[in-house]
């Protein structure tokens, strides 16, 4: 979760905002909302994502359901694949998932009911990046109509998106071969401060006359952690293949929790509908994002000026609340240990964590740990 | 082409569609009797008092929105079990229970069947009263479960089959799932007796069966919340270790806020505690940690005295207002010179009712006098009004004369 620059949480001022705001409206009550969700959240969650002139929201060929944050929205969307994907209920569908990923995408697809959960190749450990090649071929070996889980901007764990130039290259590839796109856009905004820019994966392959799901979160673009806003975004080749698959999903949401919760959605919905709160949101989003940001520059600048063995260009070069370190297990032991700065075993440090305070003794750490032990 | 050339067109919700029909209606005499939500006396949603009070709190405490545990708000999980089991209950003392913040009923459910499909290796059949809430079928379906049924309500009585249940239920193969609901059945507004859930218990135990209790109406049903939870609680004295699903929709007026609870009663604390991390790895893939906003709600009313108070008198208000209406109703029909026999009108309990009108009858209804309800002759008791009551009475009689 995002820290402000005292490690503290931070609700976004809109939100204070919008809240009171809703607190205040009497014509409001607890009522159930539709099984699919608040139909004002859902459209504008899903403009969000595609953009504002998406040539597939223009043509009436996108459908929205409101889930349970990012999770309930991969969720759903693996449950009505594994129904309907492929042939009717064929659990034999392989579904890649990127090494290393959120290790919640392999029980989320597991407890679906897929039987062929497998990997392909994404970070490489030696050059600190993308290990593009390793992609490609897998995506060229896997069998045709296999599912592939994307990470649409700021790749967690390890920070590193592909260029444009890659994803065109990953889209081309994966037309070529039938593979079905299931992308996860959990930080949108949040990773560049361009809500344009971190959704430009998706948009592209939509523009490239892909049928897709994309599952969004609004936990952290909007700090709505604990409210459950999320959204699952249809794309098809028209409206009524969109319309018969969003009758199908209602079924499958009515048997899991009958219909979503309704004080995040309408939280994000006042929002995003109002020009002003608009704004406000981006400005807020921006703030974090530059947080984040600043301390990727400031960790890194230290890390040169110390002299640190090794190169770390790779802290700025990637994005997003994650960064892959580099750090091997036992420098890892060593931090947490003797420094007492708590890291994943596999190197990856929440930037949020970092605060202009620790800049400092993180570095010096980090240094420590590299130059005593290898 | 599409990869969703071969995906079929999902059929209509039932009861949506009455409430479609509904509002497409210009009659201005016309009555929605199928919505599953309590209305006030001015047929309008009635947000509690006490609910606006906790609301108003939870502001001022500025708390933040970070991730709630897996299992959910600890205060609310362990508010709702000792609602649910009693402040006495030598299961809540002790600890060996679980209570997990589930979606509502619906959620609560869920989790509850999925457990069962992947631990309680004994059986995967669960055993429904004829009839049962609509749901009920497919979420056990979709967990992975086989739905069989035993023998519940009587459509010539218009109440309970009591002797052809007790006979269903000593035939269930040992160690089966029967699912019971706590208080207000729904469709059919018909409960057992006290002495009649002794029975049950009994049998039930006999038989070794898994009983899984669904409570959506504690309160709400007699207006007293220790009475409502009598069978639940009888059974776990009796040593029969139930599992339950808890729902804060319709006593506190919290339907969309999606508050609910799953709770299982274990041999010991450590057995809970193993339940525990299990519930743990099947929520986590569904939804990762559930809305926090209904249960703090939920949790103020329950853990403030004042508030609390404040609840059991409005939960009581409210089942109070749908028994006059039943009262009223009968009345009414009387004075439209009616002979039939409506005591099961007032006899059932909770929201809904079986009217035992028949399908016919209910198209005249709705037809000939803009009256909703759904094909199975169900009324929600709470969409009367003592604005419109007479209106009803008249129509009821008018197709049933």
């Amino acid at each position: 979760a995002y820290r402000t620059d005292e490690g503290q949480p931070w609700v976004l001022p809109v939100v204070k905002k919008v809240e009171q705001m809703i607190a205040s409206d009497n014509s409001l009550n607890h009522e159930y909302l539709p099984i699919l969700g608040l139909p004002e959240f859902r459209a504008n969650a899903s403009r969000i994502a595609l953009g504002d002139d998406s040539p597939a929201i223009k043509e009436n060929r996108v459908g929205s359901v409101q889930c349970l944050g990012g999770t309930g929205a991969l969720r759903i969307g693996a449950d009505f694949l594994r129904r309907w994907y492929n042939g009717n209920n064929n659990t034999a569908t392989p579904v890649y998932v990127s090494t290393p990923s959120w290790e919640n995408h392999n029980s989320v697809f597991m407890d679906a009911g897929f039987k062929d959960i497998r990997t392909y190749h994404y970070w490489d450990a030696a050059k600190r990046g993308l290990d593009l090649q390793g992609l490609l071929s897998d995506m060229e070996k896997a069998p045709e109509f296999s599912i592939f889980i994307l990470h649409a901007c700021a790749h967690n764990p390890t920070g590193t998106d592909p260029t444009p130039d890659q994803w065109k290259e990953i889209a081309a590839v994966m037309k070529r071969r039938s593979l079905f796109p299931f992308f996860d856009s959990a930080y949108q905004g949040f990773a560049s401060g361009s809500l344009d820019k971190d959704a430009w994966a998706v948009r592209y392959f939509v523009s490239e006359g892909f049928e897709l799901f994309c599952a969004q979160s609004f936990s952290k673009n909007f700090g709505l952690y604990n409210e459950r806003v999320g959204n699952l975004t249809v794309v098809g080749k028209d409206a009524d293949n969109v319309q018969r698959v969003l009758s199908q999903m209602e079924k499958i949401v009515r048997t899991t929790w009958s219909n979503p919760p309704s004080q995040g959605a309408r939280i994000v919905a006042k929002t995003l509908a109002s020009p002003q709160l608009f704004d406000e949101w981006k400005g807020n989003v921006k703030t974090m994002a530059d947080r984040v940001l600043l301390m990727r520059s400031e960790l890194r600048s230290r890390l040169e000026a110390l002299g640190t063995p090794g190169t770390w260009n790779h802290i700025t070069e990637q994005i997003g609340m994650f960064s892959f370190t580099g750090l091997n297990p036992k420098q890892v032991e060593y931090m947490v240990k003797e420094k007492h700065i708590y890291l994943m075993a596999s190197g990856r440090i929440n930037m949020c964590g970092l605060t202009t305070k620790n800049l400092d003794y993180v570095a010096k750490s980090i240094h420590e740990a590299v130059t005593k032990i290898q | 082409s599409s990869w969703w050339s071969h995906v079929e067109m999902g059929p209509p919700d039932p009861i949506l569609g009455v409430t479609e029909a509904y509002k497409r209606d210009t009659n201005s005499k016309k009555m929605n009797l199928g919505v599953g939500a309590y209305r006030d006396d001015n047929g309008k949603p009635y947000v509690l008092n006490c609910v606006r009070k906790a609301e108003a709190m939870i502001a001022s405490k500025k708390m933040d929105k970070e991730y709630l545990p897996i299992g959910g708000l600890a205060d609310f999980t362990r508010a709702s079990a000792e609602l649910a089991l009693g402040e006495n209950s030598e299961a809540f003392k002790s600890g060996r229970y679980v209570t997990v913040q589930g979606i509502s009923g619906t959620g609560s459910l869920r989790i509850g069947a999925n457990f069962l499909q992947r631990f309680f290796k004994a059986s995967h059949d669960v055993y429904l009263p004829k009839p049962s809430w609509g749901n009920h079928t497919p979420i056990f379906r979709d967990a992975g479960m086989q739905l069989q049924a035993y023998r519940y309500y009587d459509p010539k009585t218009c109440s309970l089959d009591f002797s052809g249940a007790m006979d269903d239920i000593s035939k269930i193969p040992e160690k089966s799932i029967i699912l019971l609901h706590a208080c207000a059945h729904n469709p059919t507004g018909v409960d057992p007796r006290q002495e009649q859930w002794k029975e049950l218990a009994a049998t039930v135990k006999k038989r070794n069966l898994l009983v899984y209790f669904d409570m959506a109406y504690q309160g709400f049903a007699s207006g007293d919340i220790n009475r409502d939870a009598w069978a639940v609680r009888y059974f776990i004295e009796q040593g029969i270790n139930i599992v339950l699903s808890q729902s804060f929709a319709k006593n506190m007026g919290l339907y969309g806020e999606r508050a609910g609870a799953f709770t299982v009663i274990c041999s010991d604390a450590d057995e809970a505690k193993r339940v525990e991390s299990q519930l743990k790895i099947l929520i986590r893939p569904m939804y990762s940690n559930p809305p926090v906003n209904g249960a703090r709600i939920a949790s103020m009313i329950l853990n403030t005295p004042d508030l609390r108070k404040e609840w059991l008198t409005e939960v009581k208000g409210m089942a109070d207002r749908i028994i006059s209406m039943r009262t009223q109703l009968v009345s009414n029909l009387k004075k439209e010179g009616s002979s039939h026999n409506w005591q099961h009108i007032t006899d059932q309990i909770g929201m809904f009712c079986f009217t035992g009108l028949k399908p016919e009858q209910v198209e005249r209804l709705i037809k000939e006098f803009s009256v909703y309800m759904t094909k199975d002759g169900r009324i929600s008791v709470a969409g009367v009004t003592s604005g419109n009551v007479g209106y009803l009475a008249h129509a009821i009689h008018q197709v049933t004369k």
